[in-house]
């Protein structure tokens, strides 16, 4: 075997084992209760939860609790189904993150509540936010 | 008043410029395909249309700037990216915080280049087909910013559009002539001196690529297979200089200003330049195999096309919008992704139809290369860097995947790796490794005439080396994980080999050391990243921990720690105290204290309440009225090295911004084996309405010491005044002002409630001194017992919430970088030489032209 093919046999080898790799490390989208069921079968893989946090029918948010000490705090965070979850995180509040419209929690479950180990929020674009005059 | 005119004009320069790159494009294909007379006679037309489009593109950046410099706030683009009191070299900045504006510094270095390569090209073969190329691309950048409305299809948005267009608002509808009064101003983020020139390096970086892509396109075109590479080359090798400087000049953005924690984060719009840069700097090594020996011409045609096809690629990720929510960082989404998609295929297909005509024609070598070869080692390197290209493609691509599956009516649900850091650093890790690998020995075939017995002796030194420096290295940076120890050992091998090789060139031929010093550059990069990120250290751990299960406490630990006002608080090798919030003023050189500064309704104003003398000078007395930077605090930390009582004090920074929130930047101390690294992740909202409890009341007689907060505090005196701050006193008014001294744990304060009576009516102006949460008012002047009553109200103190980290060797990566860059300048230099004098041999009427022009079209 001419040695150009045995470098293109471990080229396209190296590419698919980086996809397989790629396909078996990457997280999902699901919902509270998908992840809770994931983690319920010993599942420990992170997932990615998408929602809003809980408002009151006049739009206030409730559910957020700064830890005593200031460094922590948790939420409640309501899913695409509706589900509501308390879910903590172990840095303090982010400031804009009562701004937010979406938030998106990348963790998993540990018993019954959800700890996250990254939060991503999407704030409404500040031209929308924006009142002109 | 609105000026619509200077918009008009924009937009008719805007217009104006993608008509004339079209032109261009069509009379440099006229160009190509004819001969003699007509190809002149089109070629000087088209040269004189890019011109014109030069002139034109000058003109849009003209308008615009304009619109921005006069404040025109009536225009979309001035009016969110731009406010009053911005100084006039963040104006410029303005230009790339919209996608418009970074479109439009594209489209810039592109018509720039496009006018070097004419000069550089003047009449010769390769300047119709590149330029038609060029100008090509250029009108499809242009069209991003066309703004033209037909129908329902919109082409390109337009920096000149006027507020009342973009937004529905009512005061539009009351009156159509209404302008904003300020801007809301550019984001504070970008207001930093890296974000003035980091944009416009990685946009030449992105523009560059173009040109060994024309070069590549015009040569299967023209059937010029071969002659093409020649020119291409040097600028290869400066695109691939610019684009990682740019690349590192994010990164070292991100690191002073970000928060995240350090200066690489894996976010899809890193990784979108990281792809093309890795892709070019293989399509360099494997021209440099063709320029040997010609082989890899396939190779090197493919890998050209891929690096544009990659930037084309990473400008619809970051541009579409389609990223959503697996980015903290991209544009908005100005509804360009169809355009951007027909770009991106546009010029892929092209590209890949072309080369598949031309296939079975271009010339390849049978020669099989030899495994000691040094050609092989290149190929089997720029093979490597590929792969670690697609490693980082395929998983940033995720968002691609499932909007892909959606438009087919699937459904996916696939997310990026939760951990994206730890996900790409196990895979990048190991590819880093045999890149080090390849380079420090790929030199030593440099040669040619390699076999078995050479090797072992060209080797034995830099190993001996190589073993003895990273055992020391690994002993006394303490690396103790097999990874690491793997990585430092063969990054240390590739400095050694590659160092010896330097030194041998440099005494041959001094010009030939660009790539070892690259690769120097390269091996000490990974050595910074591997201990500035891999030993990293978080020294603010919590150990008290987050208590999340009352029952079954689990123990998490925090990475923040509370520090009150002026309580000293330990961590690892470190005490800390926080002193209190600063302030920057405009021409004094230290921070100020924000107590003696009273806001004014203007944000960038302030009123002096005391003197200020630092240093022996006096900057500015009681009264005064100073220019600051209202919406930074500095936080004063004060850090006390344990082990041998040095101290330092650090100010991380922290912004309160109405459309961001709180934005936290860090304060670094730098030191040549480490930067120590802090930031505040959380402070009091000043907004927020405090709770002040309830008012106790003291009664004391002056001179007396009493308690107040658990401090202690002294009656020092009461006079009458004839000015209150923010109080207008009318003629009758009588007003008094205690000066009541409280004793802090490192500074006394003076807190001056004042009591008023007006017309028989008292009233109360209390002193608050937030720093320790006290409220002070002067309740009632007792004569008849000659005492006083104040009323005090307390509520929290001042306290931030504090990450610190330690970065090791942090420098060694920034060396690295400027090491590499100092090494792609020299290969551009040598590899420029190449190609005019291989001209001046090839035709000999060059010869009349000045050599020194040339040059300084690459420097």
């Amino acid at each position: 075997m001419k040695k150009s093919h045995l470098l293109g046999i471990l080229i396209i080898a190296a590419c698919v084992t980086i996809i397989i790799t790629t396909a078996g490390d990457a997280s999902s989208y699901v919902s509270f209760k998908e992840a809770h069921d994931m983690a319920a079968q010993g599942q420990d893989k992170k997932v990615h939860v998408v929602g809003q946090l809980k408002k009151t029918a006049s739009g206030e948010i409730v559910g957020i609790e700064p830890s005593e000490d200031k460094l922590s705090f948790s939420f409640v965070m309501v899913d695409q189904n509706n589900q509501e979850q308390q879910v903590f995180y172990k840095e303090p509040m982010p400031a804009d993150f009562t701004r937010s419209e979406q938030v998106v929690v990348i963790g998993g479950y540990h018993q019954d509540v959800f700890v996250a180990d990254q939060i991503l929020m999407k704030c409404p674009s500040k031209y929308q936010e924006q009142e002109v005059g | 008043m609105v000026h619509t005119f200077i918009g008009n004009a924009g937009h008719f320069f805007v217009i104006a410029s993608f008509i004339t790159s079209l032109l261009a494009a069509y009379a440099y294909i006229q160009a190509s395909h004819t001969q003699d007379l007509a190809a002149s006679s089109w070629r000087k037309y088209a040269r004189n249309v890019f011109y014109l489009h030069g002139f034109f593109v000058i003109g849009v950046i003209f308008s615009l700037f304009y619109i921005i410099y006069n404040h025109y706030f009536e225009y979309h683009y001035a009016w969110s990216h731009s406010s009053r009191n911005l100084p006039v070299y963040y104006m410029i900045s303005c230009f790339w915080e919209g996608q418009e504006g970074s479109f439009l510094l594209w489209i810039f270095w592109q018509m720039i280049l496009g006018l070097i390569l004419i000069q550089t090209n003047k009449n010769k073969a390769w300047e119709a087909p590149v330029m038609a190329v060029f100008s090509l691309v250029q009108a499809f950048l242009a069209s991003m910013i066309l703004g033209v409305v037909i129908g329902d299809l919109k082409i390109g948005s337009s920096p000149f559009m006027l507020v009342r267009d973009v937004m529905e608002a009512p005061v539009f509808a009351l009156n159509p002539d209404f302008v904003p009064e300020d801007g809301t101003g550019l984001n504070p983020l970008l207001q930093n001196y890296w974000m003035v020139i980091h944009p416009p390096t990685l946009f030449l970086g992105f523009a560059t690529t173009l040109i060994p892509f024309a070069f590549c396109i015009a040569g299967l075109w023209k059937k010029e297979y071969e002659n093409w590479v020649k020119p291409a080359l040097p600028w290869s090798i400066f695109s691939a200089a610019i684009l990682g400087l740019g690349i590192m000049m994010g990164a070292y953005w991100a690191y002073e200003t970000l928060n995240f924690g350090g200066y690489w984060n894996w976010d899809p719009v890193e990784n979108a330049v990281y792809v093309p840069w890795l892709v070019l700097v293989a399509s360099i090594h494997t021209l440099i195999i063709f320029k040997n020996n010609h082989t890899a011409l396939k190779t090197s045609i493919v890998l050209v096309i891929a690096t544009f096809v990659m930037v084309l690629y990473s400008t619809f990720l970051t541009r579409s919008g389609i990223l959503g929510n697996a980015s903290v960082h991209s544009f908005t989404d100005l509804g360009l992704s169809g355009q951007l998609l027909i770009y991106l295929l546009f010029f892929t297909l092209g590209a890949v139809v072309l080369a598949a005509i031309h296939w079975k024609h271009i010339p390849t070598s049978d020669k099989e290369a030899s495994a000691y070869s040094r050609e092989f080692w290149i190929f089997i390197g720029a093979t490597t860097l590929c792969l670690m290209g697609f490693q980082v493609l395929v998983p940033t691509s995720i968002p691609v995947y499932n909007a892909i599956v959606e438009a087919f009516g699937g459904i996916s649900n696939v997310a990026p790796p939760a951990d994206q850091v730890a996900f790409y650093t196990k895979f990048q890790l190991w590819f880093a490794v045999v890149v080090a690998i390849l380079s420090g020995t790929g030199q030593f075939f440099f040669w040619k005439k390699m076999d078995k017995e050479k090797l072992k002796n060209e080797l034995a030194i830099p190993l001996i080396v190589t073993l003895l420096l990273s055992a020391v290295a690994i002993l006394l940076g303490k690396v103790i994980d097999p990874t690491y120890m793997v990585l430092i050992t063969v990054a240390i091998y590739s400095v050694v080999a590659n160092t010896m090789i330097l030194i041998r060139l440099a005494q041959a031929k001094v010009q030939l050391i660009g790539g070892s010093v690259a690769h120097i550059g390269v091996a000490m990069i990974l050595i910074g990243i591997l201990f500035s990120s891999g030993y990293s250290n978080t020294i603010s751990i919590n150990n008290s921990g987050l208590i999340i299960f009352k029952d079954a406490p689990e123990q998490e630990n925090t990475e923040n720690v509370l520090l009150w006002i002026n309580e000293p608080r330990e961590i690892q090798d470190y005490k800390l105290v926080y002193q209190g919030q600063r302030k920057e003023v405009k021409g004094v050189p230290a921070y100020v204290d924000k107590k003696i500064l009273r806001p004014t309704e203007k944000p960038y104003m302030a009123v002096a309440r005391e003197d200020f003398v630092h240093d022996g000078k006096k900057y500015f007395s009681k009264g005064d009225t100073l220019e600051y930077y209202g919406e930074n605090t500095y936080h004063e930390v004060v850090f006390t090295n344990k082990n041998n009582g040095s101290e330092f004090t650090l100010y991380p920074r922290s912004q309160v911004n109405p459309n961001m929130g709180l934005i936290a930047s860090p304060d670094i101390r730098k030191v040549l084996h480490k930067d120590l690294y802090a930031h505040v992740s959380a402070i009091p909202n000043d907004e927020e309405e405090k709770d002040w409890g309830e008012t106790t009341e003291t009664e004391v007689k002056m001179g007396e010491r009493f308690f107040i907060n658990d401090y202690v505090a002294e009656l020092q005196g009461i006079e009458r005044v004839n000015e209150v701050e923010d109080v207008e006193l009318a003629p009758g008014d009588l007003a008094v002002k205690a000066n009541i001294r409280v004793f802090g744990e490192n500074q006394t304060y003076d807190l001056h409630p004042v009591y008023l009576i007006r017309d028989r009516m008292v009233g109360r102006v209390p002193y608050t001194l937030n720093e320790l949460g006290l409220r002070v008012s002067l309740m009632n002047i007792n004569p008849e017992k000659n005492s006083f009553t104040l009323g005090v109200n307390t509520t929290q103190k001042d306290y931030i919430v504090l990450k610190a980290i330690e970065k090791p060797w942090i420098n060694i990566l920034w060396m690295g970088t400027l090491l590499l860059m100092v090494g792609f300048g020299i290969a551009t230099y040598r590899r420029y030489r190449d190609y005019v004098k291989q001209q001046e041999e090839s035709s000999p009427e060059d010869k009349r032209k000045p050599r020194q022009k040339k040059e300084s079209a690459v420097v």
